[in-house]
């Protein structure tokens, strides 16, 4: 009957397993899968493997307007786009995607210039 | 006396999943169970004919959180078959380990749920504080916290380093260590077991009658553990199925716990039996044919039927899970017993709605 008694004063006397989370993030660890946050786009060439490859359809690839497109709501981050990729120029970022009022699409354009556009309306 | 029919579900605060229950009362006993599922159905199945072979694995890895290792186990094991591949040793190996790792998971979040049915909140705290241990080990060492997708057709996507496989071994150690300790409270413990012993007894001949799998068999007596059979690595593996002869709702609860121990016990022994060498091998070619596909989840024993045509997409897969095969055990615990039992008794079967109804 008693057997909970000594967890319940070792917790008393121990920190808080939880953490106070928007003030104190943990330390992710390697080589997770947070979420694709974009590309190189300079060293894309456009070959649409990863798009082919994806499973959810997330990706879009353009080679007439050399552009490469992915919908961060569709994507179930399982990477196999960077593994597809011949360049290995798809980034995985180790932090999770957070909530977002609008579902938008992330959209890079290689330009003679490049740059990365700014995430499109839908 | 007249009969009342209380709806039990799908929304209920002990449902951790949509599942109806129609109870016919006569006072407080319960008379007659009449189940209602498809509140959660997703056409998974229909979806998986659209993709090809090798995307299938992420989608039903989807069909269930809580065993996905598991889902896509049988899955890629099934069309290994199908096509003939040879998968490496070390990928054999782990495949085991995280399997178990998942099993360890999915039993430690069963337990906190059933000490939450019966009200027992620190205690349910407590397993899954274990469980985060769990949870962290997963994410460091195959870079997802639930859906982990680390088997893939032909083998597994990742690695372990010797460092990440002494660290499994250190924290399910510990794991088993924190557990030895709450063990008693589910042993002993006077509320723990006014709430357990002697609650849905299902008999040895009953269970198999009504086609019991997993921790529900076990607990009826019942030695029936599909890893016997020797898949992946099991068969180089030294272990015996959890069996307790009550067949109550606390003989499972044990089975579940001693399973645990179980599932540390395997992992030590996977790992130190693991070979060196590659991961996966290429795949060519397109399935043909059909192939029955076997693996033991947590739940029990899960079944894939899978036809495949010689192109990329299959023409057909079909999943059979074990809570679906449990609910009609669940419909004959059910009668005779008090609806405050109710909670404790759906629960003791595990349910994992969203499996059934894909």
């Amino acid at each position: 009957m008693f057997d909970m008694i000594g967890s319940i004063f070792k917790n008393l006397g121990s920190k808080p397993a939880t953490r106070m989370y928007p003030f104190e993030k943990r330390e992710p660890f390697k080589n997770i899968r947070g979420q694709i946050s974009g590309i190189d786009i300079n060293q894309c060439i456009f070959c649409g493997i990863c798009s082919r490859k994806c499973p959810s359809d997330a990706l879009a690839v353009n080679k007439a307007e050399k552009s490469w497109e992915i919908d961060q709501y569709k994507c179930i981050i399982c990477g196999l786009c960077i593994e597809a990729c011949p360049k290995k120029c798809i980034i995985m970022d180790d932090q999770y995607k957070t909530a977002a009022y609008e579902k938008e699409k992330s959209k890079f354009i290689q330009q003679s210039a490049p740059q990365a556009e700014k995430p499109k309306q839908e | 006396m007249g009969k009342t029919v209380i709806p039990f579900g799908p929304q209920h605060p002990v449902l951790p999943e949509p599942v109806h229950l129609k109870l016919v009362m006569e006072d407080e006993v319960i008379v007659e169970a009449i189940p209602a599922i498809g509140y959660v159905h997703r056409g998974l199945e229909k979806l998986t004919e659209t993709k090809e072979f090798t995307q299938n694995v992420y989608i039903v890895e989807r069909i269930c959180g809580i065993c996905s290792v598991m889902h896509a186990q049988a899955y890629c094991q099934g069309i290994e078959n199908l096509m003939n591949i040879q998968v490496p040793d070390r990928a054999r190996y782990l495949r085991v380990i995280w399997a178990e790792l998942h099993r360890i998971h999915s039993h430690l979040l069963w337990l906190g749920l059933l000490a939450d049915a019966f009200g027992f909140e620190s205690l349910f705290m407590q397993i899954w504080r274990n469980r985060e241990k769990v949870m962290d080990i997963m994410e460091e060492t195959a870079g997802g916290r639930v859906i982990i997708s680390v088997n893939t057709v032909g083998g597994t996507r990742r690695d372990m380093t010797p460092e990440a496989l002494r660290k499994v071994i250190a924290v399910s150690e510990e794991i088993k260590e924190d557990m030895m300790k709450l063990e008693k409270v589910f042993m002993a413990d006077y509320t723990v077991k006014h709430r357990l012993v002697g609650v849905g007894v299902l008999d040895k001949n009953t269970a198999y009658e009504f086609g019991a799998v997993g921790p529900m068999a076990r607990g009826s007596g019942i030695s029936q553990d599909f890893r016997t059979t020797g898949y992946a690595a099991y068969g180089e593996l030294d272990f015996e199925p959890v069996i307790e002869k009550d067949g109550d709702c606390y003989a499972r609860t044990l089975v579940r716990l001693r399973e645990i121990y179980q599932s540390v016990d395997l992992i030590n022994q996977a790992i130190g039996k693991i070979p060196e060498g590659e991961i996966s091998v290429p795949v060519k070619g397109f399935p043909n044919g059909e192939v029955i596909s076997r693996v033991e989840q947590p739940r029990g024993e899960v079944l894939y039927y899978l036809k495949g045509n010689g192109t990329k997409n299959l023409d057909r897969l079909r999943v059979r899970t074990p809570t679906f095969a449990n609910i009609p055990t669940l419909l004959k615990m059910l009668p005779g017993s008090q609806l405050a039992d109710v909670p404790v008794l759906i629960l003791t079967i595990d349910p994992c709605i969203s499996c059934t109804e894909r």
